[in-house]
């Protein structure tokens, strides 16, 4: 079953082009990886599918509802990491948990019960009662993540989560990626080649707005004729500039 | 409920940051005590509590506008506003959930300023309250004028517009400092123009049992209150449908 499925889906900002009729599906349960290079139109992309932005024309449906008729719907269904740390910082990261829950209007007892799940689940029981303005990078990227997932979305939006973080912190994150894997929809847009193999179920390759292939990463390497994925990356990626 | 959360969390974001408390707060008590050590050196009436204090508080109401548009302006700029449009959050929960915490905190600063003024020689009487509640529409004003300028303004020009021109422009245009009689002119016509003077005169008024001079002043200060608040959930809305 098909969890979002677009439509030449176009978004034009004046006289740029910053998604150019982008058909694409993905799968329910999969882990799925936007890659590109900056201005490819990864973040954009992400923007319409989160109702965040309006397409200027096409669709997509998100779990079954459209993003230009029923965004209400969407908002529901879905949980978003932001490219940058996205945390109330005076609040405590219980607070910041919670605060998510009640936008959902989830019940006292629930709320509790998500934060307690949530904690294990991402190792937060430490610094739950820490304001999350005073944690580190990583941490806030982690308890972000939380936020995003507390909701019980049914598809959840990454977008760069590891940008800025250390490789210890990246790595950490990817674990707890990885133990949501077949749990939850995933759509991750990422700078980093290796995140993405690592990670993902399939992967779509985007430049200049448009998807220029899309697949697993044996695939991929197959169709660039090529045995590693970062050669594989940059040979589709200069085929489609000539 | 989602509204109340958010109103919540504002709130806590607004009480918890110091620089808060010791402008919000701290400020307007130190010039009312400054003032009055002033007054009772070299006697001038208008510096006298039962006139400063009402000044006072309409100065004081000045920070909810850097309160409300500094904390709309940082949620703007961090990516956490973009995460909260994501979520079944509507634009009046927004609006509200903004505006709402600043209310019962204005009203707690006014408070603390009158409570601070009786121990200066304040006289007690139930007109202390007519004239905290009166002045109520002027902090829906200042608020929607901070949610107005958090819509359009970076943090740091919110820094400078709201924390120091606003506040500086709203004390001298309301004649706490200065009889604006004194200066005249085109002065004192934009003055009146404008709802600050009109926002001393009325709480002064209110105070002093003399009711049926706030009449004058409280058509301006519900103009400015209607139409700031207007502009202010309209550019709201358009800077969310542009994020």
């Amino acid at each position: 079953m098909q969890a979002i499925q677009t439509t030449k889906l176009v978004k034009r900002y004046k006289t740029l082009t910053a998604v150019d009729g982008l058909n694409l599906e993905i799968q329910q349960g999969e882990l799925f990886s936007l890659l590109g290079v900056n201005g490819a139109g990864k973040t954009t992309t992400i923007k319409m599918l989160t109702c965040l932005t309006k397409p200027s024309s096409g669709d997509a449906l998100v779990g079954g509802f459209s993003i230009t008729k029923h965004p209400e719907q969407v908002k529901q269904l879905i949980g978003v990491s932001p490219q940058e740390t996205a945390v109330a910082p005076n609040l405590s990261v219980e607070e910041n948990l919670a605060l998510i829950c009640g936008i959902h209007g989830f019940s006292k007892q629930k709320t509790k019960q998500r934060i307690e799940e949530l904690s294990g689940q991402f190792g937060l029981n430490t610094v739950l009662h820490r304001k999350a303005g005073k944690l580190s990078g990583g941490w806030q990227r982690r308890v972000s993540i939380a936020m995003a997932l507390i909701s019980q979305p049914q598809i959840l939006f990454l977008d760069e989560p590891t940008l800025g973080l250390d490789v210890l912190a990246r790595h950490e994150l990817w674990k707890v990626i990885r133990s949501l894997k077949g749990k939850v929809t995933m759509i991750l847009t990422t700078h980093y080649l290796e995140e993405a193999a690592a990670l993902s179920d399939r992967i779509g390759i985007m430049k200049s707005g448009n998807l220029l292939a899309v697949g697993t990463v044996d695939e991929l390497n197959r169709k660039a004729g090529v045995d590693n994925f970062e050669a594989a990356f940059v040979a589709i990626v200069e085929e489609a500039a000539v | 409920m989602r509204m109340l959360t958010f109103a919540k969390r504002c709130t806590k974001e607004i009480l918890r940051d110091p620089i808060n408390l010791a402008f919000g707060l701290g400020f307007p008590l130190i010039l009312l005590m400054l003032l009055s050590a002033i007054q009772s050196n070299i006697p001038v009436s208008l510096f006298e509590i039962d006139k400063l204090t009402p000044g006072i508080t309409v100065f004081g109401l000045s920070f909810m506008t850097l309160f409300s548009a500094t904390l709309i302006a940082k949620d703007r700029e961090s990516a956490l506003l973009q995460r909260l449009h994501t979520t079944p959050l509507t634009g009046l929960d927004f609006i509200i959930g903004y505006m709402l915490p600043l209310l019962p905190i204005a009203l707690g600063q006014i408070g603390i300023c009158y409570l601070a003024a009786i121990p200066l020689g304040l006289t007690v009487s139930i007109n202390i309250l007519y004239a905290i509640l009166g002045i109520l529409p002027m902090a829906v004003f200042y608020i929607a004028l901070g949610l107005l300028c958090g819509s359009v303004l970076g943090v740091k020009q919110v820094g400078g517009i709201c924390g120091a021109l606003l506040t500086n422009l709203s004390a001298w245009l309301s004649g706490v400092w200065f009889d604006l009689d004194l200066v005249g002119g085109v002065f004192r016509k934009v003055a009146n123009v404008l709802p600050y003077v009109h926002a001393v005169e009325m709480e002064k008024a209110l105070f002093s049992g003399v009711f049926h001079a706030t009449l004058t002043h409280i058509v301006p200060i519900v103009f400015y209150c209607v139409l700031t608040t207007a502009i202010a959930v309209f550019l709201f809305l358009h800077q969310m449908k542009r994020q």
